[in-house]
């Protein structure tokens, strides 16, 4: 298998090399916007006599799979659409919500709808369903920004995106010539113990945030801290440090104590940049604390990390059939996870339930709003004991488009 | 540009085309322990994987996991259907000899040493004489349910009558009423012969399975209604269609497939398993009377085990007994897959009852009682004919 790797790897050297030997200075204004301003920075439709603006985007896409030599054949999936409305109450006071369809109508979910109401720029309220600012990814979601079918695993399994919950908090920027420097601080619900009890057999956020009760009801009783401080340069680029906090276990019923707070922490770097204009750079790194009673199984393990890295090249800006500014980008993405840090101390050996994976990309944006996708992706999977990985093989193709 | 545009659409279309090696192969079906036996009908297919999926159901505290366990799955002990690792191996506790349990109310026989969060988990007594057994691959156990009693009694020699120093013997155990022997079955003072388990303890694949769902997991069913931790009658938390289904799977499970079988060096370890007397325990060839499974009725098989129990000295001797087993009795392990174990442990041998031999020569050193003998003479045997002996080992 380690032909297959070399072989991609080689292909995407190839093709970085043709983009960055052609590399021409170009003028355009520099991205000033920060993860954080993501949920405002799309495209919206406004009606002249609606006081609301409408927006959304629709991810779709086929994929052929292949695990071990079993074929799962070809599927067509519609993972989601999602709708978002916004609308300014009035001066200073804004509204935004937005609607997510998840597999059909399998899942259908609030994962933002909060009024902002700015006292300085400084100085920003927001309630409601709020976002929590937990790594970069969890904040600029959009399929349509994104050059990759999946979702980084690292952002969807470590953190669990689109966290979001209810809560309070504040938010404001501050800038000084080429800086600019933003925090977030929020307070909401949070997670429930299923994160250490449920069907994937091992710690799982995701499975943590499920319960449908946490829009009217906190499981763990005491608030959920998150908070994100980043800073960005207009010429070098976007770095963030965020935290989140919290207890995930029914500690109280009743008022009567039934076991210790078990609490669980998430520390996230992001950061990213462009070079000559034309290549991106995207990173983020995750790591799960959690407090897990010394007598449960060590199946759920009480350390993750992961991270993902993209790399996305622009090799073609030109006219093509109508389109004026349509795009060519390919681009690769490497990624890891670790569901499970730590040793069996039955053998002082390493947990294993490692996922590797590379995902070279080739994207076409027609107009900047809309993206197709062809990616491969190669996998590696070791489970919890160590054995022989699993290797697995994707095709995708897929469409993402604001609308 | 453009040119260059339509290049490299088309290079890598080409590549995708022409690159199948992008989707990983499959490993040979001989190189995997997992997977149904040839020759099933549809139906007992569908049957199959629902086992399949029994055997994977991972139970939470919602599902009645616990609340004291030792695992929360049958495949996270039996991983990929072969050998467990010893994150999984499990203690076995208070039997030394044929009188029962010395520590019924501290959770004899068997210790569930995890607990839900909330709850205490057991503790070994102090003083309580124990064995740990490490998960023994669950493949091609179909065949050896239905070997006939008759055939595993002739197998045995009691008093050993023909002098090798080697006396088999059968596992004499009590049976819960909701088993049903086999017709052909064999009884004595109302005891039947066990044939799985380490000491042979479980009558067949459908007590064992209860068994494991209560012992192992904390699982109560209609066979098995009692609550690990309370000691009550609780309601079923499987159901028996489940059970039944996972029975069937056990039973459908495929053979080992031996690899590298005419390669020359492991046919002649296989000559020299059969001169060191190997063979008298671990016999290759079997046959399964009548089955109701077409696949599994009157079938010749290799498993290299003849399912009794025999003295394996005193190094391997816990001090822990199960039925009419002696504490240093220990029942011949089938070999079929043992090249296979490394991939379901870790990659790493854990081979003998406990998981305590850390390669094939380890555990064959391991060997006593019965098998003294034949121990000394792979002793010596020069290092060459030992490399073959092993090097067929690793093809089963
Ligand atoms: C905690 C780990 C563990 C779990 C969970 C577990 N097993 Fe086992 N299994 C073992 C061990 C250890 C043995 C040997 C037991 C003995 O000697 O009594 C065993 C033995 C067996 C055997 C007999 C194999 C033979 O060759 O004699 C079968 C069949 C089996 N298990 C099936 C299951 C099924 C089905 C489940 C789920 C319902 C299950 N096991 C769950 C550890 C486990
Ligand atoms: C007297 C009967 C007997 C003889 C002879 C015998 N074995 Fe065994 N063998 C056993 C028993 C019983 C065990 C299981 C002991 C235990 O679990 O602690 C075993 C275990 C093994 C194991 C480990 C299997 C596992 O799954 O953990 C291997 C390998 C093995 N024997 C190979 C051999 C070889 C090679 C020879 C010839 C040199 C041999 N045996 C001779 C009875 C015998």
């Amino acid at each position: 298998m380690k032909k297959t790797y070399i072989y991609t790897i080689k292909i995407i050297a190839l093709l970085l090399l043709i983009s960055i030997t052609e590399v021409i200075s170009q003028t355009d204004t520099v991205n000033q916007k920060l993860n954080m301003d993501a949920v405002y920075d799309r495209p919206f439709l406004k009606l002249d006599k609606l006081p609301l603006a409408i927006g959304g985007y629709l991810e779709a896409n086929s994929q052929f799979s292949q695990t071990d030599g079993v074929n799962e054949g070809i599927s067509f999936q519609a993972r989601r659409l999602t709708l978002f409305f916004s609308s300014t109450i009035a001066d200073r006071i804004k509204f935004l919500s937005e609607i997510e369809f998840e597999d059909g109508t399998k899942e259908i979910n609030i994962e933002f709808a909060a009024v902002d109401i700015e006292l300085f720029p400084l100085l920003n309220i927001r309630s409601g369903i709020v976002m929590n600012p937990i790594g970069a990814f969890n904040q600029n979601h959009d399929g349509p920004k994104w050059e990759f079918v999946d979702r980084p695993l690292s952002a969807t399994t470590i953190i669990p995106s689109t966290l979001s919950n209810v809560g309070v908090g504040l938010f404001g920027k501050y800038y000084l010539s080429n800086w600019i420097f933003a925090y977030e601080a929020y307070l909401t619900n949070g997670f429930d113990d299923k994160i250490i009890d449920n069907e994937e057999n091992r710690t799982s956020l995701v499975a943590g945030k499920k319960n449908i009760d946490k829009f009217d009801d906190n499981f763990g009783t005491l608030p959920t801290y998150s908070g994100k401080l980043a800073i960005r340069n207009r010429k070098i680029g976007e770095l963030g440090i965020s935290f989140l906090n919290g207890i995930y276990n029914k500690w109280q019923i009743d008022g009567v104590r039934v076991d210790n707070q078990r609490y669980l922490s998430i520390l996230a770097l992001d950061f990213n940049t462009t070079l000559y204009n034309r290549i991106d750079i995207i990173g983020e790194y995750s790591k799960l604390w959690i407090n897990i009673p010394e007598t449960y199984s060590k199946q759920y393990g009480n350390q993750q990390k992961g991270f993902y890295l993209d790399i996305i090249a622009n090799i073609y800006k030109d006219k093509v059939l109508s389109w004026d500014n349509a795009k060519l980008n390919i681009g690769v993405r490497v990624e890891y996870v670790d569901y499970n840090i730590g040793e069996f101390t039955e053998t002082n050996t390493e947990i294993g339930d490692e996922i590797w994976a590379i995902v070279p990309t080739i994207s076409f944006r027609p107009v900047s709003t809309t993206v197709v996708r062809f990616n491969y992706r190669y996998q590696s999977q070791v489970d919890f004991l160590y054995n022989p990985a699993s290797k697995s093989g994707v095709i995708q193709l897929g469409i993402s488009s604001y609308f | 540009m453009k040119f260059k545009l339509i290049t490299i659409f088309i290079s890598v279309f080409v590549i995708f085309i022409s690159c199948d090696k992008l989707l990983p192969p499959a490993p040979e079906e001989s190189e995997i322990l997992d997977g149904p036996m040839e020759n099933l009908s549809y139906e007992q297919r569908l049957q199959f994987l629902r086992g399949d999926d029994a055997f994977n159901e991972v139970f939470t505290k919602e599902s009645g996991l616990g609340p004291i366990f030792v695992a929360n799955s049958c495949a996270s002990c039996h991983s990929g259907d072969g050998k467990g690792h010893p994150f999984t191996t499990l203690t076995r506790f208070g039997q030394d000899d044929t009188t029962g349990n010395k520590y019924l109310n501290q959770g004899g026989n068997q210790l569930q040493h995890r607990a839900l969060p909330g709850y205490k988990p057991e503790t070994l007594p102090e003083g309580a004489s124990h064995s740990d057994f490490i998960a023994p691959a669950v493949t091609g156990l179909g065949f050896l349910a239905y070997l006939t009693d008759e055939s595993i009694i002739e197998m045995s020699d009691p008093n050993d009558a023909n002098g090798d120093g080697i006396s088999g013997v059968v596992n004499w155990i009590e049976i819960p009423d909701y088993i049903n022997p086999s017709t052909s079955a064999i009884s004595q003072n109302g005891k039947y012969i066990g044939r799985f388990g380490k000491k042979a303890s479980a009558y067949n694949l459908l007590h064992q399975t209860v068994g494991a769902y209560n012992q192992d997991m904390g699982i109560a069913s209609f066979f098995n209604p009692i609550d690990v931790y309370s000691n009550l009658e609780i309601e079923p938390e499987v159901s028996n269609q489940t059970i039944y289904d996972l029975d069937f799977y056990l039973h459908t499970l495929k053979a080992p497939i031996q690899r590298n079988q005419n390669n020359p060096e492991v046919i002649k370890g296989k000559v020299i398993f059969g001169q060191i007397n190997c063979g008298s325990c671990h016999k290759e060839t079997l046959r399964t009377g009548y089955s109701p499974i077409e696949a599994l009725s009157n079938k010749e098989f290799h498993p290299y085990t003849d399912l009794l129990l025999h003295d394996m000295g005193s190094e391997l001797d816990d001090n822990y007994t199960e039925g009419s087993a002696l504490t240093s009795e220990w029942r011949t392990p089938a070999l079929w897959g043992l090249g296979l174990s490394a991939d379901s442990q870790g990659g790493q041998y854990y081979l003998m009852h406990d998981g305590r031999a850390r390669s094939i020569e380890e555990a064959i050193l391991f060997h006593g009682g019965e098998a003294e003998r034949s121990k000394n003479l792979y002793l010596e045997l020069n290092k060459e004919d030992k490399n073959s002996l092993i090097k067929f080992l690793k093809s089963l």
